[in-house]
């Protein structure tokens, strides 16, 4: 069961890569200045960064198609892996064609996308 | 001190051991880059510190570590000062499941006061049974530290940067996960290690009924899917973030993207998740489709090469370490000259536009891949219906 070497290096890996940050922290240090040198950076004159930057709505839409495909993909990997079995115990035939129609409204909803126009970017 | 004990912390040591490896190939890993690109561009690179300017990462670390730690006013600290730990974490744990060498068989030992009974140690991190939806799983964390740094850092760039640099990583998921169906069907398995054996022996194919066997061509899975190989490969440059598919940090567009407000360390670590990315693509890409670890003539398998070594050697263990290290040297052998692939292919091709980007990955490279596999499946049937 690798699932304590899992938790076991992640936790190493992140105390690691704390101990890396503080030590550069200390040695480096943090000297005061002007203000403006705290911004974040934008171009050179005073920043005007707010959070609520507004965000094109693209990169919403590719993430809600993104879970649509993936959810689809996902379900082809057990298929994928058992599809010998299926092969050798002589219904590779009908999980094949199962599959296909399955397939086809994954090809029917891509194309459906690319002519709604929602992965067009301008 | 019981068996469990010592198993435990056998493997911790391992653990730890491979991911000192890959934080130390990084320097070695941007060496080559920097000289690679010197090559490329007719000049020189790093050539002062040290013999071929070997020791410059090393001088760049301690310039590194003297920088003054920095944070925007507007930043969120927390996120912002755990964006590049957490940058170190997936790459490393998916790097572990993939095999780099043949196991050594140890039948007993001495120590501590007793002795140990037959123990098979793996060149490994975690021999973990459904491998390749596990490492994608990993590696796709990526993307919430590169949002973590974008929206941490309070800046206008990072954010943009961050948001460009996670829509391009999920939508090229998509044609990197439909790649893998391919090879699934393909070994009919999870576990990279039983991928890797069966890529085992000489090429062949049946053909009307007979079978044509190559000479001196192994049965690599690239010969099989040459077609997912290209797409799995590219799938993999966007995910890692590198050129051509860049757009993440576009200097010209966006000062650097997602980590235009780290400095020093904090930046060396988010290279070193970028190059641990570069790993993990090169060492599944080795497993997949280039034989694993496994000799590239076909009469040298795994199997012959531990005969040939335990016959050399007279004893079946020292027999097996002599294995393991001639298969990890192959490894490292594919390793290295897919990551130089990496590196040559970020000095040859210029960036993409973004609606390019977008483009391949959702118009172009998803319904080959989704060609791929249902041919493959195809493919798989034929194959399996003329066998019988």
């Amino acid at each position: 069961m690798p699932l304590g070497g899992i938790i076991f290096l992640a936790l190493f890996i992140l105390a690691f890569g704390v101990f890396l940050i503080f030590l550069a922290r200390k040695i480096g240090g943090r000297k005061p200045g002007p203000a403006v040198k705290f911004e974040a950076y934008e171009c050179g004159i005073t920043g005007v960064a707010k959070k609520d930057t507004k965000i094109s709505v693209k990169f919403y839409l590719t993430a809600i198609l993104f879970i649509l495909f993936d959810i689809e993909i996902i379900f082809m990997y057990p298929w994928a892996v058992t599809y010998r079995d299926f092969i050798a115990s002589g219904q590779g035939a009908f999980v094949l064609s199962a599959m296909f129609i399955f397939l086809a409204v994954f090809i029917f909803g891509l194309f459906w996308e690319i002519k709604s126009r929602a992965l067009e970017w301008d | 001190m019981g068996k469990d004990t010592l198993e435990i912390a056998i493997n911790g040591l391992k653990l730890v051991l491979i991911f000192l490896m890959m934080v130390q190939a990084v320097p070695i890993l941007v060496w080559l880059e920097r000289r690679g690109s010197a090559f490329i561009q007719n000049r020189f690179g790093p050539n002062r510190v040290g013999p071929l300017g070997l020791l410059q990462l090393l001088a760049d670390a301690v310039k590194f570590l003297t920088k003054e730690d920095f944070y925007p006013r507007t930043a969120v600290k927390t996120l912002f000062y755990l964006a590049p730990v957490f940058a170190l974490i997936p790459a490393t744990l998916a790097f572990c499941a993939i095999p780099m060498s043949t196991p050594i068989q140890v039948a007993a030992f001495d120590a501590f006061g007793s002795s140990w009974g037959p123990y098979v140690f793996k060149i490994q991190g975690f021999d973990i049974s459904v491998g390749i939806v596990y490492i994608l799983g990993m590696s796709s964390l990526a993307a919430y530290t590169i949002l973590m740094a974008g929206w941490g850092s309070g800046s206008k760039y990072s954010l943009l940067g961050a948001l460009r640099a996670s829509a391009q990583t999920i939508s090229y998921e998509l044609a990197l996960g439909l790649s893998i169906v391919g090879v699934i069907l393909l070994y009919g398995t999870f576990d990279l290690t039983s991928m890797i054996q069966a890529q085992e022996g000489a090429l062949h194919f049946q053909m009307m009924g007979q079978t044509v066997t190559s000479q001196f061509l192994p049965n690599w899975g690239f010969f099989y899917q040459p077609l997912g190989a290209v797409l799995f490969f590219a799938a993999t440059f966007a995910e890692s973030n590198r050129l051509p598919f860049d757009l993440a940090e576009g200097e010209a567009e966006l000062v650097a993207g997602f980590h235009t407000e780290y400095g020093g360390f904090k930046m060396l670590m988010f290279f070193i998740g970028e190059y641990g990315h570069m790993m993990v693509a090169s060492g599944l890409f080795a497993a997949f489709y280039l034989g694993g670890y496994a000799l590239p003539i076909p009469s040298w398998n795994p199997a012959a090469v531990l005969h040939w070594s335990t016959e050399l050697l007279g004893s079946k263990e020292s027999g097996s370490v002599l294995a393991a290290i001639i298969h990890f040297l192959s490894f490292n052998i594919k390793f290295g000259l897919l990551l130089w692939i990496f590196i040559w292919v970020r000095w040859t091709l210029p960036r993409f536009r973004y609606d390019q980007l977008m483009d391949l990955g959702w118009k172009t490279m998803l319904p080959w891949s989704l060609a791929n596999a249902m041919i493959t499946a195809v493919g798989v049937y034929l194959a399996s219906v003329a066998m019988v």
